[in-house]
């Protein structure tokens, strides 16, 4: 089974471009030259030294020692907090603005929850001096100050999206319906692995610089190139795509996905994409979502603003499908404990998002030679706060 | 012969008005194109909600928010609608988006409008090349006419693909907006118009977005078969409600 885009964007029975014919051209466009201006010599070389000098990857991948004895299996990290902007995310914002470059476009909007593809946005337009407009959830504004801060500090206009439940969902609605305004001038960085096709596999393919690496890491440590897993959380998917990209034919890899389960799969309160949701068109695309039996699309929760998404991007839709990828859910209690353990153990304090990576170990248990890869896809800054209250560290 | 055919045959620019089934009222469904339709209106498309309609401005927005909130779902719209025929003759075209009806099952939904009697379906954000592989057999063994759309940035090659897949008319949108967002229409507005206009297209051409008034509507039906009021009309619903529909249909002509 081939596991990747087709031409058309599907990953099996997921994906495709379900969008109103005024984003049309803009789509068709992307989707004739994505591919091509990409693998241009010259944008490839871009791409990569910008990475190299101004992301500063590689990223390390880290043999975590008291990790490993406490879970008695062979973990490795791989560091994506350490980039630049402290995520994963900046690896597709900087080949987004390559591409927006060669498209030609002056003006570039996003969506943003936490804020974190915000800052990676913000911080690559104030890079190449173009403008940028940031939507996030007037919700959101509320609860990640310090990102929206950053944003404005790096010279973007934050928009508060009033609609809807006003978080990351309607803050996507308000940039899709900005791009319907200014249909020419305008490049749409989505941030995660979702939207109408070519954005997921564009995003993917900037991101699967993750496993790519890994590769050559894994080679040099372990003399292998496949680990036994790799393991990443999943809001929309972007950090967990780029980390499968390389393994997903390798069929002896194990691929596992940790989904946000909120207060509990079956409290109402979560964000359990492939086990609440149904096959449905959400921004474009047909992947699972969290919808009512009429088809209108609920209100996810999560403790973490960046996986309180109600869908899920195609191609994990479709991994979760096959049977591909195992998929797990970790409650905020177990993300939140996982990433105090990750503190205390190895002297990294995890995102709350990637926390729920760390919170496999609640649900899985590893041979003591399985070498796993868990992607550590951010770091935990913008979430002291959160962490503050909840363990009543102050 | 369908309702749309007949009524695009008449010698008379088209009024059609766009409401959101659910607003302001849960039960006002049938009462508003009942009332419609005895003020002289050509068309109706009415509005089912949808949670993130992404392709409306506020105006639509809120009142697809409202609508759900007072309970609208796609088998109550479909029970408000059952009796309609009974009352009027006024082609009826169903809009929204495709979730909703992807979720109710393509062919159930297709179903339905045609023991009801409607006659068109609008879905913007169904694709025409997925209508054409997986949905168009459906549609036309229902008798219901598919609407696409075009816009001000769509290429000509593919306005002629539209024209072709068309059986009815082309919903064209007025500019590179979301509905309910213009104030007025300029020379691009004019420009593209008259370029539509000479290019000969089988189907007529039924103007939407940003016509709100008479000035507006005249001048979208000077080359146009016909013209679409949607958020204008909402929001006549909002401060006026549903007892002097006849007072905004005058307004427009």
């Amino acid at each position: 089974m081939n596991y990747h885009a087709n031409e058309k964007g599907y990953y099996g029975e997921f994906g495709g471009a379900f969008i109103p014919e005024m984003l049309y051209p803009n789509i068709e466009e992307l989707r004739r030259k994505y591919l091509d201006i990409m693998y241009e010599e010259s944008f490839q070389k871009e791409f990569h030294q910008l990475l190299k000098d101004y992301v500063g990857r590689p990223s390390p991948l880290y043999f975590a020692k008291r990790l490993s004895e406490k879970h008695n299996c062979k973990i490795y990290l791989k560091r994506e907090d350490l980039n630049h902007t402290g995520a994963h995310k900046v690896n597709n914002t900087i080949g987004q603005i390559l591409m927006a470059q060669k498209l030609g476009k002056k003006r570039i909007i996003a969506e943003t929850g936490a804020g974190q593809h915000g800052v990676a946005t913000a911080t690559v337009c104030a890079l190449m001096g173009m403008e940028c407009i940031v939507y996030m959830g007037e919700i959101d504004i509320e609860r990640q100050a310090p990102n929206v801060a950053r944003m404005k500090m790096l010279g973007a206009e934050v928009r508060p999206a009033l609609s809807g439940s006003r978080t990351l969902k309607d803050a996507t609605n308000e940039a899709i319906r900005d791009w319907i305004n200014n249909p020419v001038d305008t490049h749409y960085i989505i941030g995660s692995a979702i939207g109408p096709h070519p954005y997921p596999d564009m995003v993917t393919r900037f991101q699967s610089v993750i496993s790519e690496e890994i590769r050559w890491q894994l080679k040099e440590k372990e003399g292998r190139e496949n680990p036994d897993y790799v393991v990443a959380c999943i809001g929309g998917g972007s950090n967990a795509a780029g980390t499968y990209y390389h393994f997903l034919n390798e069929p002896q890899v194990g691929i596992i996905a940790v989904e946000a389960a909120g207060k509990g799969v079956e409290t109402g309160e979560s964000a359990a994409t492939s086990a609440l949701g149904k096959v449905g068109i959400i921004h474009g695309c047909k992947t699972m979502l969290m919808q009512t039996t009429d088809g209108q699309i609920t209100e996810p929760y999560s403790i973490s603003a960046g996986l309180d998404y109600p869908g899920v991007g195609p191609m994990h839709s479709h991994l979760h499908k096959s049977g591909r990828a195992e998929f797990y859910s970790a409650t905020d209690d177990e993300a939140m404990t996982a990433g105090l353990e990750l503190s205390q153990l190895e002297g990294i304090i995890p995102a709350i998002e990637t926390g729920h990576a760390f919170a496999i170990f609640d649900h899985k248990k590893f041979q003591p030679d399985d070498v796993v890869v868990i992607s550590l896809s951010g770091r935990g800054d913008k979430d002291l706060q959160t962490y503050i209250d909840y363990f009543k560290l102050a | 012969m369908n309702r749309i055919h007949q009524k695009l045959q008449e010698d008379k620019k088209l009024l059609s008005i766009y409401f959101t089934a659910g607003y302001p009222s849960l039960n006002d469904t049938v009462q508003i194109i009942q009332d419609l339709e005895r003020n002289g209106v050509d068309m109706i498309e009415i509005g089912l909600p949808f949670s993130d309609p992404l392709a409306d401005g506020p105006t639509i927005q809120d009142s697809s928010t409202a609508a759900l909130k007072n309970g609208m779902t796609t088998e109550k719209l479909f029970e408000q609608l059952a009796r309609i025929r009974e009352t009027v003759s006024i082609p009826l075209i169903v809009m929204g988006y495709f979730n909703p009806m992807l979720q109710y099952g393509v062919e159930a939904f297709c179903k339905k409008c045609s023991e009801i009697g409607i006659d068109g379906i609008i879905m913007p954000d169904l694709p025409l090349d997925v209508y054409q592989s997986d949905f168009e057999a459906t549609f036309k063994k229902y008798g219901l006419l598919n609407v696409f759309l075009i816009t001000p940035q769509t290429s000509e090659e593919r306005i002629h693909q539209i024209d072709e897949a068309s059986d009815g008319f082309i919903y064209m949108v007025s500019s590179a907006s979301v509905t309910g967002s213009k104030s007025g229409f300029g020379n691009e507005q004019t420009d593209y118009f008259e370029r539509i206009a000479t290019m000969n297209l089988k189907n007529p051409q039924i103007v939407g977005f940003g016509i709100k008034d008479a000035e507006t509507f005249q001048q979208a039906t000077k080359t146009a078969k016909g013209a679409i009021i949607g958020s204008a009309f909402i929001k006549y619903l909002t401060s006026n409600g549903i007892e002097s529909i006849s007072d905004f249909v005058k307004t427009i002509r």
